[in-house]
Formats: structure tokens, C-alpha cells, sequence
């Protein structure tokens, strides 16, 4: 019987994986500081277990068009990771790291795209080191894969891998940024024994 | 006066004309909306999930192609839908993704689809139309009224099946 039942997560479980993504954002925001040479800032991130019908609503709706940056977690903790922001946010990155003026309406060059691509693979490679590191599991990531589109199609991808053990997703949002301040998404889903492995590790 | 109600992931809701359901930002996921001509009276499940016996957790009807379906059908002939009218069409099962794995989960869109239309031919529902697969996400409003499903994407034109 597996411990962890994500319909009925309790409050020291949520305090681990809190603790987890806290670590995980604040390497990553790090990580991407580096990258674009500014300094960042960050809030602290918020854990929620939500209903699948509720789940597009927290980035803005359902409809609303985002970046998706999508990995598929082998070794000890197998599942996938998915980071997440809106479409917008995601024009305000490249700006930042490759200095041009892009808006929503404007098509990404193949430079943008290639961009994101490596600031996904840079958040995900520190959020996932930091996890490896505290419950010393090795976790493999395979190559980024990205999709534009609305929120709800994206999220369709993780919320089906959360269908088949509950009812439940479980999303970390945390915000980086002082006056535009971009918000991205963190979304872990290891398999069910992974869960266990984790909190094992952990001591729990 | 026209309504307009939303089903969300992994959830249904039935309708008299002249509501209209909609869901939003369909994935990998499929839309099935039903509809019985004579009295107007339709439905619409957002399913995830092929097949509610292969998974252990599987109390949400509306999550799976096979119990979505059934519950669809019931709540529809509850409100008074003939069972031998139905007609369906449906949307969805993108693959949102495009991973270089040939991973069975990976293929999800499609397997939802293949579920889909085969319980409904095993329930002998005539599918009027369809509009899946490819790569991009849909966000459908089926119209009670006159039985159009019309399909919303990205960068794309509207269209109506």
C-alpha cells in the first residue's frame, strides 16, 4: 500500500513538498538570475492540491495562452516535470536574455524558441538537482519538450499522468520578478512509489 | 435566454435547448458532446482517461471514455433524451507534445480517441463528425439548438462540424 494518497495529502506531507518546491524555485530562480545577468527576485512558492476542474482557472483560465516546457524523469523518481508560464511572461524572458521588444501578437524567431527551450532546461536541471541533492535520488531528465497553446491543453498533459493514481494535481507556483513580475509554474508529478521514495528519503 | 455552462476536466453536464455547453482548452483530452435531435436535449463529457478498469482510483465518472459515456447517457435520458436517437460528435486527443518516444502513455490523445469511438459504436452512436488528433489545443461549444460544435484554436479560423 502506497503512503501517499494525493486526495488525502496531510499537513505534513504538504510541508515536505512545499519545502521541496520552495528549494527547487529558489534554485532555479538562481540559476536564471545567472543566466540573464539580474538580479531576481522571489516570492515564496505557493503549493496547491487542486481539483482538475479547477486547475487551468489559477494561471488565468483555461484558455489563456501559455509556454509549457515539459521533461520525463527517469531513475529513482521516475514521472515528469513541467514548467509552466504565460505566454506574455515568457516574451518578457526572451527580451531580458536576448534584448529585443517582443509582445504577445509577435511570432517567436527560431532564436526565441531556442531560448526558452534552454531557460526551461536550465530552471527544470536546478529544480530537479536540488531535489536529487536533498533526498539524494538520482533523477535523469530527458531533453526539453515545449508547446504553445492554451493553459488547459497543456495542462491536459501532467493533470492525465495525476489522473491515473487520483483525483488530484499538484501545482507550485512561484512568482520571480520585482516590477514585471513573471510568474511560472512548477509542476512535479512522480509516479506513486516515486512519492514514497521521496518521502522515505526524507525521513517521513 | 440562452445559457451557457462549462464542463470542466474530467467532469460532464447534460442541457436543453437552447443552452450551450462548452469546455475549454481541450488537450490531450477528448470532448464528447451528445445530442438527441427530436427533443434538443444534449450533453457534453471532458474525459481523460481511456478505460476506467485500468486504473485503481477510478470513483469520477466523468474521467474516463467508458463511464463518462454511460453517466452522459443517463443524465441525458433523465431529462427526457431518447436513448435511440443519440447522435455524437466528438473533439480532442492532440498530442500536445512532440515527444520522440514511442512510450505508450506518451500517445494518450490518440488512445482516448480509439476509446471513444469504440464505445461508441459498441452503443451503436452514430458519430456526425469529428475534429482530432494534430497537435493543438481546441476549446469546443456545442449548440443545443441545431446540434453544431464549434471548434475554437490558436491562430486558427473558427470552424463549425
Amino acid at each position: 500500500m502506497s503512503k501517499v494518497n494525493l486526495d488525502d495529502v496531510d499537513s505534513l506531507h504538504m510541508d515536505v513538498l512545499r519545502e521541496i518546491g520552495n528549494i527547487g524555485a529558489g534554485n532555479a530562480t538562481t540559476a536564471l538570475s545567472q543566466m540573464i545577468n539580474a538580479r531576481i527576485d522571489m516570492g515564496v512558492p505557493q503549493v496547491n492540491l487542486l481539483e482538475f476542474k479547477d486547475l487551468a482557472e489559477i494561471i488565468g483560465g483555461a484558455e489563456t495562452p501559455v509556454v509549457g516546457i515539459l521533461f520525463s524523469l527517469e531513475g529513482d523518481v521516475s514521472g515528469m516535470m513541467m514548467f509552466m508560464l504565460e505566454l506574455k511572461d515568457a516574451h518578457v524572458l526572451v527580451n531580458l536574455l536576448c534584448g529585443g521588444d517582443s509582445g504577445v501578437g509577435d511570432e517567436f524567431t527560431e532564436m526565441d524558441l531556442s531560448a526558452l527551450q534552454e531557460i526551461g532546461n536550465i530552471i527544470a536541471g536546478a529544480y530537479l538537482s536540488s531535489l536529487s541533492t536533498l533526498t539524494n535520488l538520482l533523477i535523469i531528465s530527458s531533453v526539453p519538450y515545449m508547446s504553445m497553446d492554451m493553459a488547459g491543453a497543456i495542462l491536459s498533459v501532467p493533470a492525465i499522468e495525476f489522473g491515473k493514481v487520483g483525483d488530484k494535481a499538484l501545482l507550485i507556483e512561484s512568482c520571480f520578478g520585482e516590477e514585471d513580475s513573471i510568474s511560472g509554474y512548477f509542476i512535479l508529478i512522480p509516479e506513486l512509489a516515486s512519492y514514497d521514495k521521496i518521502l522515505n528519503s526524507l525521513g517521513i | 435566454m440562452q445559457n451557457t455552462i462549462k464542463v470542466g476536466m474530467a467532469d460532464l453536464n447534460v442541457c436543453v435547448a437552447p443552452d450551450v455547453l462548452t469546455t475549454l482548452g481541450l488537450g490531450s483530452c477528448v470532448g464528447i458532446a451528445l445530442y438527441d435531435p427530436s427533443s434538443k436535449i444534449s450533453g457534453m463529457a471532458h474525459i481523460m482517461l481511456p478505460d476506467s478498469t485500468q486504473i485503481k482510483n477510478n470513483s469520477n465518472l466523468a474521467k474516463f471514455a467508458d463511464t463518462g459515456i454511460n453517466e452522459l447517457i443517463a443524465q441525458m435520458i433523465k431529462l427526457g433524451a431518447n436513448r435511440n436517437k443519440l447522435v455524437a460528435k466528438i473533439a480532442g486527443g492532440a498530442q500536445m507534445f512532440a515527444f520522440t518516444s514511442t512510450n505508450e502513455t506518451m500517445r494518450i490523445g490518440d488512445r482516448n480517441v480509439e476509446a471513444t469511438i469504440k464505445i461508441l459504436n459498441n452503443l451503436k452512436i452514430n458519430i456526425l463528425a469529428q475534429e482530432t488528433g494534430a497537435t493543438y489545443g481546441r476549446t469546443i461549444e456545442f449548440y443545443s439548438e441545431d446540434g453544431r460544435l464549434l471548434i475554437k484554436t490558436i491562430g486558427k479560423p473558427n470552424k463549425y462540424i
